[in-house]
């Protein structure tokens, strides 16, 4: 056994030293970033919450890691529906107890609104996958949208109807904020293009019944009605209800935000769908490059019968965004750097070309009118028209004070 | 003149079916509370008991819409004698607070155990052909599902009225509901009546459930969400009679309809307000049987 | 003697300690501790009139809503100090407590108990509709409540909410405490055992079950109060028959007629749900069905009963 020689001493000591400094930046930069993410698992919206969720894993899969030696940490809680006390609950948990560093999700309007306090305060940035009431980024100046606003469904969709022709409208909307997003951009939209609105009624969020409302509709004798609903079994119960009362044989041709037309529920209606028009941001029909890519990744991911929707699509673009805010801060998370990062953001999501506004933290789509047909034994909502890039119809016209 | 005419028939018909499906799923209640006094909150889950096993055999084993409700019928009054010998039969003597609890309790359950075996959401039910489409006199057209509704909800009042009236094992059920100790001592057992009756009346509200799929949406929620309503057709009715909640469930289904159609905005404040308003005139409901002691 | 002596004191003082305890120990959990201590306080005030006046109530949140949404208003529309609010919010629930028990403390039985349903149906139905002042399903959002006393500001963190809170509720035990012990409380008891005889006996029964029910109402509607302060925010599910149904589910789980009861069954079922319901709801649902159905079977009195039991097993270890 050869001594241990001051010289070999040397050698070994700094081979050991060389081979620490290379093992320690593998260990020093595996960083972990936390974000939470809200969505409906719970409840009669269970099904929008796990397309939303669906999206989000499959964005996560395809990417990987967000960058080298930062792994993204996705805690998950449920918003059960439209409960703004749980939401503030779940986020304020967030914030002390997990110590997340982002925040996405958040499906409903009304819990967006009861968790914006709690992002100024703790200065947080909540990227939303889907909820829509037009003010929502108003609110706190760390949110930004992803997804859509209800405005930008609800103008174009009256727009296009008073240029088509339609001079009588009556509108139907859940008694939410969202809701009256849809009611009053349709209303400004159609009377803009020269057209009446002849009668407006809300119904209740909660378990409603569409018989006397629709008869009401029946009685006024519109020639168009636009509906918002929340999407979900209620979105069916619309669509069945106007069909069995013969609104459509009465000459009144439904139409909505494509909340009434979502993918998932689209057999449960049957033929009772066939020919309602509406106003969306997302088909999962549309025949683009991303879509079709994103199509075909998610169903070798869950199988062929399953159909992305405009949920799946608003979590896998905050999740986009999610990965683009942290690649672009390999140092840490800073908020102010975040929101930054996120204003003028572009991307080619999967229902086309998105921004963010760098004024308003607003999300800039196209909007396209669909048509909902029989396919082969399905249904699908074909778009016909584009609406490019548009801004959300209802800040341009309440510049903020 | 006319127009008015055929609206308010439309609504008026719209509000009766609805009553008949609300008729269907409460009599059972009634006569069981007017029975044994059970404060039952749990009696929904039958109905949504019913409705899912129909909308499963109609989905998944191809079966007729009539057959596929009354085997629903047949399973749901099965579980519901399970139910009664293992857990209801020890509380008959209890309090009202025991009573209630046990009751909301199984409503949980039975809200979860559907949510995990069917999911959240609202179960699809395909009218079969015969019963879609409208019937159309004149101005005049309204649903033929609808209009079978009204036709087996009055058809099976009135089997029940006979039943109730013309057999001995109604005359059994009356005399223990106006007074059970007496009908107890000239030999009527009143724990099997009650049995057997609770049996039957967990059937009906499978009926009504099943039946009534289309207007009152069959999802894990169902239990909660409408326990209200036969609760009320219950006490407005008076317990343990037909009568009270055949007529009490077309007032309900009548009033709340006209109201939603007049004033949308009003939505259910006019139900909930009548029911405070006759329950607080006659606590015994409109048509009860004053002599129902515990 | 002095063992017992000692666990009488050692009984009337744990929760405090613990609550005390729970403030140091548990930084991140003070939200929670602070709406645990705001159910508490609701189970007391339905304990009084299902424990003690044996009524069966479905709408007990009736009170606990008006509470908070007039102490939400109240913090909305003005720069009122929160102790104000907690005053408004008690009389908003005393006054719906004196004139609904006015009307449905006439009757008994399922009579009562469908017009304790209707009242909060209805009110439920108002605060749905009267989005205008109530925000409707949205909730009641934009409130800025101001520091307590000009001193203490409500942060993010709870820690304020949770002292305020604590006492709070404290006050009100306090109070209740004094009420229940005193030859009120006891007929209150009368009452509940035998009725009849109470009448016979001269008792002015509609008058005692009705101030029960107001002091009932306005302790929930502080109670309600305390949860707008607290939350910034008023929920319709603050006036629905579920929360009624929850709260009862709470105070039997915890044990009836002890107001200890009310301490335990909402901290053993907040806490549960805290650890359990985020992960699955569901599953949540289906085992606190089952817990309710087995504890309601098993006929001891929640968790106070099954300790009164051991208790009494000690004692008759004690003296043979």
């Amino acid at each position: 056994m050869p001594k241990l020689t001051p010289n070999r001493r040397h050698v070994i000591t700094a081979t050991a030293a060389g081979v620490a400094s290379l093992a320690m930046p593998a260990i020093a930069q595996t960083r972990t970033v936390k974000v939470g993410l809200l969505l409906t698992y719970s409840g009669p919206f269970a099904a929008t919450g796990d397309l939303g969720d669906k999206g989000a894993r499959l964005y996560e899969k395809l990417h990987g890691a967000p960058a080298p030696g930062i792994k993204l940490e996705v805690v998950r809680r449920d918003e059960g529906g439209a409960n703004p006390d749980t939401a503030k609950r779940l986020v304020q948990e967030l914030i002390i107890r997990d110590k997340v560093s982002l925040l996405a999700g958040i499906q409903w309007t009304p819990n967006a609104a009861a968790v914006a306090p709690l992002c100024t305060e703790a200065k947080m940035p909540l990227i939303i996958s889907n909820a829509g009431g037009a003010s929502i980024t108003r609110m706190s100046p760390y949110i930004a949208r992803v997804s859509f606003t209800v405005w930008q469904f609800g103008y174009p969709m009256g727009v296009w109807a008073a240029k088509q022709g339609y001079k009588r409208g009556y509108t139907m909307v859940a008694d939410y904020v969202p809701g009256h997003d849809g009611e009053q951009g349709f209303i400004k939209g159609f009377k803009e293009g020269g057209g009446e609105v002849i009668g407006s009624v809300r119904t209740p969020l909660q378990n409603p019944d569409f018989v006397p409302f629709l008869l009401r509709v029946k009685d006024a004798k519109p020639d168009c009605l636009f509906v918002f609903s929340p999407g979900g079994p209620q979105a069916t119960a619309v669509v069945k209800t106007f069909a069995s009362l013969q609104l459509k044989e009465a000459g009144i041709q439904l139409m909505g935000s494509g909340d009434l037309v979502g993918e998932e529920e689209l057999p449960n209606m049957g033929d009772a769908v066939i020919g309602t028009l509406s106003a969306h941001h997302y088909s999962a029909a549309a025949k683009r490059p991303e879509n079709e890519q994103f199509i075909a990744e998610w169903k070798k991911e869950y199988g062929p019968g399953s159909v992305p929707n405009s949920f799946s699509v608003g979590a896998w673009d905050a999740m986009a965004a999610v990965y683009h805010v942290v690649k672009n801060q390999p140092g840490g998370i800073d908020p102010e750097k975040t929101i930054a990062l996120l204003k003028g953001w572009t991307h080619a999501s999967p229902r086309g070309p998105i921004m963010i506004d760098p004024v308003e933290r607003d999300i800039v789509q196209n909007i396209y009118i669909r048509r909902t047909e029989k396919v082969g034994s399905g249904y699908v909502s074909t778009e016909f028209e584009t609406v490019p890039m548009l801004k959300d119809p209802w800040k341009a016209s309440n510049p903020p004070t | 003149m006319s127009e008015i005419l055929v609206q308010a028939l439309s609504v008026f018909l719209h509000g009766l079916a609805y009553g008949m499906v609300l008729f269907l799923i409460s009599v059972g209640l009634s006569i069981t509370m007017g029975l044994m006094g059970f404060v039952n909150l749990a009696h929904g889950a039958f109905a949504m008991l019913g409705g899912y096993v129909a909308v499963t055999l109609m989905l998944r084993a191809g079966v007729g819409y009539p057959a596929a409700v009354l085997l629903a019928a047949a399973a749901t009054a099965l579980v519901s004698v399970v139910l009664e010998r293992t857990l209801y039969s020890r509380l008959y003597d209890a309090p009202e607070l025991p009573q209630v609890l046990m009751t909301i309790g199984l409503v949980f359950v039975a809200s979860a155990a559907a949510r995990y075996v069917w999911g959240p959401l609202a179960q699809p039910l395909q009218l079969p052909s015969y019963l879609a489409g409208a019937l159309q006199l004149g101005a005049f057209s309204f649903p033929i599902y609808r209009l079978v509704l009204i036709a087996i909800g009055l058809a099976g009042a009135f089997a029940l009225w006979l039943g109730l009236e013309r057999t001995l094992f109604g005359a059994r059920i009356r005399a223990a509901v106006d007074n059970r100790r007496m009908a107890e001592s000239v030999g009527i057992d009143s724990h099997r009546l009650f049995t057997v009756t609770f049996a039957i009346g967990s059937a009906l509200a499978a009926v009504g459930g099943g039946l009534g799929a289309d207007l009152l949406a069959i999802s894990p929620a169902y239990a909660e969400e409408y326990l209200v309503y036969f609760m009320i057709v219950v006490s407005v009715g008076g317990l343990g009679t037909i009568r009270g909640p055949f007529f009490a469930a077309i007032l309900l289904g009548v009033i709340d309809t006209t109201a939603k159609y007049l004033v949308p905005q009003s939505g259910a404040i006019v139900i909930f307000l009548a029911t405070f308003v006759v329950l607080f005139w006659r606590p015994q409901g409109l048509l009860g049987r004053a002599g129902a002691v515990k | 003697m002095p063992r017992i002596r000692w666990a009488r004191v050692g009984l009337a003082t744990a929760p405090w300690l613990f609550i005390a305890a729970a403030y140091v120990l548990l930084p991140d959990y003070l939200p929670l501790g602070a709406q645990i201590m705001i159910m508490i306080l609701f189970a007391l005030s339905l304990d009084l009139i299902v424990g003690y006046a044996g009524l069966v109530s479905l709408g007990h949140a009736a009170f606990f809503g008006v509470g908070a949404y007039a102490a939400g208003l109240l913090a909305r529309h003005t720069a009122a100090d929160p102790l104000i609010g907690l005053a408004v919010g008690a009389l908003a629930g005393a006054v719906l407590g004196l004139a609904s028990g006015a009307l449905v403390l006439r009757t008994r039985g399922l009579t009562f108990l469908m017009l304790t349903l209707s009242v909060v149906f209805v009110l439920h139905e108002i605060a749905n509709r009267a989005v205008f002042l109530t925000g409707g399903d949205d909730g009641l959002q934009g409130m800025t409540v101001p520091p307590i006393l000009g001193l203490w500001r409500f942060d993010m963190f709870g820690r304020t909410a949770y002292v305020y809170t604590a006492l709070v509720l404290l006050a009100c035990w306090l109070a209740l405490v004094h009420l229940v012990d005193s030859p009120f409380g006891r007929s209150l008891v009368g009452i509940r055992e035998n009725e009849i005889r109470m009448r016979s006996l001269g008792a002015p029964v509609f008058r005692r079950v009705l101030a029960a029910y107001t002091v009932s109402a306005a302790l929930a509607g502080i109670a309600g109060a305390l949860s707008a302060q607290t939350t910034q925010f008023v929920a319709l599910k603050s006036i629905s028959f579920s929360l009624s149904a929850e709260i009862l589910i709470m105070l039997i789980l915890g044990g009836v007629g002890r107001l200890y009861g009310a301490f335990l069954g909402p901290a053993v079922y907040m806490v549960a749900q805290d650890a359990f319901a985020k992960g699955d709801p569901v599953f949540w649902s289906f085992w606190i069905g089952v817990v309710l159905i087995v504890v309601v079977l098993a006929g001891r009195n929640g968790v106070i009963g099954v300790i009164e039991d051991i208790a009494r097993r000690l004692r008759k270890a004690d003296h043979p």
